[in-house]
């Protein structure tokens, strides 16, 4: 079985701020460490290849710096990786990122089953791994919850519902996204280390995708545009407290009491 | 084509490390005397607007321009399973009157299941314009294909300019899977959203998991597309008299084919759930140790209130995921809220700042949650929670 993991590259902190004097983005907007939910992506195709044989592949999208979550997926022993980068890329909203992937999924041959993360700590909107299925014409499941079974030609997950749990069967290929927890990730390994040293990387640029369009990708690829960003607004209706713990307190209590909440 | 383009012949040494600088994502190299843009660019523009001028232009280019008269009313997307309507549908419906009146033009909903047409006139008391109804055995059970073919006959028949869909587990599949077959934008968990007059709709998002909104628009794509989240948006009232009409649609059944097949369906355990809680005590990385949970749960004992927490205290395992509040975790609208020791990142606030009444408790008179709070209090949460608890213990024996 041929299974491929999508992977991430974000930034260390989820806090980037905006200098609001001058709108410059403070400096830690660069990505460093693997989105985490995408561990569980990863653990979840290594048990699958433990009972089912077969072969992981990672793809990434991003700068050259994102080879670092790539060796890193080496690390906990995965058999290929790609890295899908050109500038041509840049400014790519939802649509345009999801289009990208779907092209360098193409470029890396057969695959049964695609697995990504529930959602990135970057952008969290969970909308990449659905677009991608809808690209490659593949079912999808979101939010799955337990692998139950892997037969040849299809796979048996729980999924995750408003008010319900659901058992569907999925027939290969297939897309589908894992929540947190659904393995608990192992660690790179430090012997992986040294033996994938010099594991080669695939570098997957717009010239070798099937579509070369260059419209279809980075900012002219994206429907939305970004028209403003901004500082949150602030509760006009503000009552600011000081003092010791039991005046604070007493206060506290005393006004929970007026608005009759004990 | 839109692009940035690198004047060479103004590079010096000294502009050169300027732009290096600038750039937030480290996308600009210096190579030698020149300049080289790699694929971190975001193309956020900031060597253009703030680096030194004239070095590196954004030059705009033509895009197709659509026209959006083409496209006219308000839909929103009937989130249930097997008939029970999620109660996010109705907030959406109040939401999509107040855009759809802006422009006036009508509210659509789109109801796909089974055996669902008797509740689709349930709908029409809260002001909805039409129903539009696929009721077919297929539609049984939620999967993707056949449920995004209804979706998508539904958008060629109506044409909607505008697509509100809640962000449930289902809207978060579904919505994304027809936004790529229309080639459109959708935004996530949007906080905000207005109608300009030229029917672009107008969606904030918290964006960067940090201290920023960002305001998006989809000026050149149709339907746009919007997922919101439950109890962001305010419910549309139930009126005793209906309104509108439902329609019933038909669709070639060979669309409805699936390579999911659902063998079983279970109803959730009910669980300790944040969501519907009229009283929350969240905390924060502000509590130092696990055992001190113990006073946080000892108080919310006391006020009958439910215990929320930020990622961080999820991660130490201290209070369990599903009573997250915040982006990657739960939206909460109690009546009244009391955050102990959290600073207030927009991933947080954007998740709890609809509740009634908020308290805020925090050592640093600056924390950003502050400005999210009704009662401001400035002090060290060990000093005051366990003076709270004393007063509250002692007023209860009174009332024995």
């Amino acid at each position: 079985m041929e299974i491929l993991v999508c992977i991430k590259q974000v930034p260390g902190t989820s806090k980037v701020e905006v200098d609001e004097k001058t709108g410059v983005l403070k400096r830690d907007g660069v990505d460093s460490k693997m989105n985490p939910y995408d561990l569980y992506a990863l653990e979840t195709a290594l048990r699958i290849r433990e009972t089912s044989s077969g072969n992981i592949g990672v793809i990434s999208m991003g700068p050259p710096q994102a080879m670092e979550v790539i060796k890193e997926a080496y690390m906990m022993g995965v058999d290929r990786g790609a890295l899908i980068s050109d500038r041509k890329f840049a400014g790519a909203d939802v649509l345009a990122t999801s289009y990208t992937i779907s092209q360098g999924i193409r470029k890396m041959g057969n695959v049964d089953l695609i697995i990504c993360g529930k959602q990135t700590t970057d952008g969290d909107t969970a909308q990449v791994g659905p677009e991608i299925a809808e690209y490659l014409g593949l079912p999808h499941v979101a939010n799955v919850l337990k692998i139950l079974e892997v037969k040849d030609k299809s796979i048996v997950v729980e999924m995750d519902m408003p008010n319900t749990i659901e058992v569907a069967e999925v027939n290969f290929p297939c897309l589908i996204t894992v929540e947190k927890d659904i393995f608990q990730p192992r660690l790179p390994s430090y012997k992986m280390k040294l033996k994938t040293k010099d594991k080669t990387i695939e570098t997957i640029c717009l010239n070798d995708f099937e579509d070369r369009d260059e419209n279809k990708y980075g900012l002219n690829g994206s429907p939305t545009q970004v028209e403003r960003i901004f500082p949150p607004d602030a509760n006009t209706d503000r009552e600011t407290w000081a003092g010791s713990g039991q005046e604070i307190s007493d206060r506290l209590i005393k006004k929970i009491k007026e608005l009759k909440f004990v | 084509m839109s692009k940035l383009v690198i004047n060479y012949e103004k590079l010096t040494m000294d502009n050169i490390k300027e732009l290096v600088a600038i750039c937030p994502f480290n996308a600009i190299e210096a190579k030698g005397n020149k300049i080289d843009i790699n694929a971190g660019c975001k193309l956020c523009k900031m060597c253009v607007k703030k680096g030194p001028k004239g070095i590196i232009e954004f030059v705009e280019g033509e895009s197709k321009k659509i026209d959006k008269s083409l496209w006219k009313g308000v839909a929103i997307y009937v989130d249930h399973v097997e008939g029970k309507i999620h109660p996010v549908t109705l907030e959406l419906i109040g939401k999509a009157k107040e855009l759809a009146k802006k422009i006036n033009q009508p509210v659509y909903a789109l109801f796909i299941g089974h055996n669902i047409e008797k509740k689709a006139e349930d709908l029409l008391h809260y002001g909805v314009d039409e129903v539009f109804v696929y009721d077919y055995a297929e539609l049984k059970d939620f999967t993707i294909e056949p449920y995004t073919a209804a979706f998508e006959d539904f958008i060629n028949k109506t044409k909607p300019t505008a697509i509100l869909v809640g962000a449930t587990t289902i809207g978060r599949s579904l919505a994304p899977r027809v936004a790529a077959r229309f080639r459109t934008g959708l935004t996530a968990d949007c906080t905000i959203l207005d109608m300009k007059e030229n029917t672009d709709l107008i969606q904030i998002r918290p964006a960067f998991g940090g201290n920023i909104m960002a305001q998006i628009i989809n000026p050149n794509a149709r339907p746009q597309m919007s997922t919101v989240r439950y109890k962001v948006m305010d419910e549309a009232k139930r009126q005793d008299e209906i309104s509108g009409k439902v329609t019933l649609c038909k669709i070639n059944k060979e669309k409805l084919h699936s390579n999911i097949k659902v063998l079983k369906v279970t109803k959730k355990q009910v669980e300790n759930s944040i969501s519907d809680a009229e009283v929350i005590i969240a905390v924060g990385r502000g509590i130092k140790s696990q055992k001190d949970m113990d006073m946080v749960q000892e108080l919310a004992d006391l006020m009958d209130a439910k215990v929320a927490g930020t990622r961080p205290l999820v991660e130490a395992g201290w209070i369990d995921a599903k009573c997250q509040i915040g982006l990657s975790g739960r939206t909460v609208k109690p009546k009244l809220i009391i955050v102990l020791g959290i600073s207030g990142a927009v991933q947080f606030t954007a998740g709890m700042n609809s509740s009634d009444y908020i308290f805020a408790i925090n050592k640093d008179e600056k924390a950003p949650i502050f400005n999210a709070s009704n009662y401001a209090i400035v002090g060290d949460i060990y000093e005051i929670v366990p003076k709270i608890i004393e007063g509250l213990k002692a007023n209860k024996k009174i009332k024995k």
